[in-house]
């Protein structure tokens, strides 16, 4: 079987969850898509999975009710083991990607990392993922039996709830004690759409001039879109916006359908987070910035004309 | 207690890419310490400068060439370098054997870990070693003490950040933010010529890539570049709404 961990956040399976049963089917490996949801109090997710998977596995216990990686290693291993998953599919969220490692060398599986293709050529899985800062497409292969793959978030479609539900399976789990204890969250704020997620994303660097500029011009053509905002480094490191808006190599990874870049010059880290944006907005007064060259529409002039003047001409 | 440092030699930032025999090629441009990899080290000295104990080991696992990363972290102040000299090109699961193998033998009880490397985008070596090794682990760091054996500091999560505590030995892998890594001064980088760097081979360590690369892509999107002048603001933002809505459809 085809084994999937359901992501799930507020009661719901999240939408990279649907983008993992995407890629699972198109693997046409034997045995059916068997997703894994770890959680407390989580029917609704369960139920929602039961929708889109062949079989639904449930560890519901206040002990899975927060995250940790190595009680989630431990989880899907032993679930793995149990069921004999031949393809272990996680979401290549931060969590993802910090619990799957663990998974791998458990099972002494190779790790295929973030990929945005996969297929299976006669027992063969083949991938593609961004290497060196998302600048360069890699093709790997790894060979059976068994192989932990993480799907990078909008590489694939999300399947599409069928309407009968697929049968429920509650699992009892040995699950070790955790090391890693957690003493304080700082949650982002909310009330926005989500940075990941958002189909047109607001972006300013250094050239906004302020954290009052950003916000002016920023967050107020966000606003008038209804998009997300995100952040360059510099931004950030000024201490402008919160590092949870960061966008590049060490901050979050976008690709939406519009990427609104604002008085940002293009420095390769911030581009390793946004490259892949459907289409790339860039509004800077030097033309010679490196963001112009991967633009597909732009002005060049003064942000804080010209940003105005789009927010006027939007609400017309 | 001893301290690994984990070193990638990886592409400095501001060279371009190329690809050359499907591979991207290294050998005629500019290679650097990853800048993850720097905070490994900046921080490893600033637990032994706030008090802890520390003989600080950097470590590579990489061709001959990466010699010189190794010596810029020992210019930083690590104590000594363990160079695995291999051109095989290891998967991070498989790198993690050696790297695991290396920590028992020098007995270490903390390792730094890049978040995620410059070449390879990669967030696995850090927590495939902890498992390895049964160690607790925390990823993308950015801010650490130490007291005694507990280490206490602050990571990203998938949504905010959580402030955390955990007992060494453990895996930290780094992330911006954590501190400033220092240059090395001069003296530094001539007392460094001194330390030792250990040579070993990988063949003693048994590991196998897991995975293998058949080929690598520059994919460069083709982009519109229809850039306006913005001399006339309204008029320049006029018709890049009008752009937006009517040959992009990308708002409404």
């Amino acid at each position: 079987m085809i084994l999937i961990v359901v992501e799930h956040a507020n009661g719901k399976a999240s939408k990279s969850t649907y983008e993992l049963v995407t890629a699972a089917r198109g693997l046409h490996r034997e045995g059916g898509v068997t997703a894994l949801v770890l959680g407390s109090g989580v029917a609704s997710v369960a139920s929602g999975a039961a929708l889109i998977a062949d079989q639904v596995l449930v560890a519901d216990s206040p002990e899975l009710a927060q995250y940790d990686p190595e009680v989630w290693a431990a989880a899907v291993a032993q679930i793995a083991t149990e069921g004999e998953a031949h393809t272990i599919l996680i979401a290549g969220s931060r969590s993802g990607r910090e619990y799957s490692p663990r998974v791998a060398v458990k099972l002494d599986a190779p790790l295929l990392e973030d990929v945005i293709s996969l297929k299976d050529e006669g027992g063969v899985l083949q991938a593609e993922h961004y290497t060196f800062l998302a600048r360069v497409t890699e093709r790997i292969e790894a060979e059976g039996p068994m192989a932990i793959v993480t799907v990078k978030p909008g590489a694939f479609a999300a399947a599409t709830p069928g309407s009968t539900a697929s049968d429920q399976f509650d699992v009892d789990l040995i699950l070790p004690k955790r090391r890693l204890t957690i003493t304080g969250r700082t949650q982002e704020k909310s009330g926005r759409i989500s940075l990941t997620e958002a189909d047109i994303v607001v972006s300013g660097g250094r050239g906004v001039g302020s954290a009052e500029g950003f916000t002016q011009l920023v967050e107020g053509l966000a606003n008038q879109l209804g998009a997300a905002i995100g952040a360059t480094r510099a931004v950030v490191d000024a201490d402008w916006r919160p590092y949870s808006e960061q966008v590049g190599q060490t901050g979050k990874t976008v690709q939406p359908k519009a990427y609104i870049a604002i008085g940002i010059s293009g420095a390769v880290q911030h581009l390793s987070g946004m490259n892949k944006s459907k289409c790339i907005v860039a509004i800077n007064k030097d033309a010679e910035a490196p963001i112009f060259k991967i633009a597909d529409y732009g002005i060049v002039g003064d942000v804080k004309e010209i940003v105005p003047a789009i927010i006027q001409e939007l609400r017309k | 207690m001893r301290i690994l440092t984990l070193i990638r030699q990886v592409l400095d930032a501001e060279e371009s890419v190329r690809v050359r025999n499907g591979t991207v090629d290294l050998e005629s441009s500019k290679l650097v310490m990853d800048a993850m990899d720097e905070y490994g080290v900046e921080e490893a000295l600033r637990l032994r400068e706030r008090g802890a104990d520390a003989e600080i080991i950097a470590l590579a696992i990489a061709p001959v060439r990466a010699e010189d990363a190794l010596r810029t972290a020992l210019a930083m102040g690590a104590d000594r370098g363990i160079h695995v000299v291999t051109d095989v090109a290891l998967d991070a699961i498989a790198l993690s054997a050696v790297v695991a193998q290396i920590a028992r033998a020098e007995q270490a009880e903390l390792i730094f870990c890049g978040g995620q490397q410059a070449d390879w985008d990669s967030h696995a070596l850090g927590a495939a070693t902890a498992e390895r090794l049964q160690w607790p682990q925390a990823t993308w760091t950015n801010a650490l003490e130490l007291n005694g054996t507990v280490l206490t500091g602050k990571h990203e999560a998938d949504e905010g950040s959580e402030s955390f505590e955990l007992s060494l030995p453990a895996v930290v892998t780094t992330q911006q933010g954590l501190n400033e890594p220092r240059y090395p001064t001069l003296p530094n980088i001539m007392k460094s010529k001194k330390k030792e760097i250990r040579k070993e081979t990988l063949d003693a360590f048994g590991v196998a890539p897991k995975l293998k690369v058949t080929g690598v892509e520059i994919q460069v999107k083709e982009r519109l570049k229809k850039i306006l002048d913005g001399k006339d603001a309204t008029a320049a933002a006029s018709q890049l709404v009008q752009l937006l809505r009517d040959e992009a459809r990308v708002i409404s």
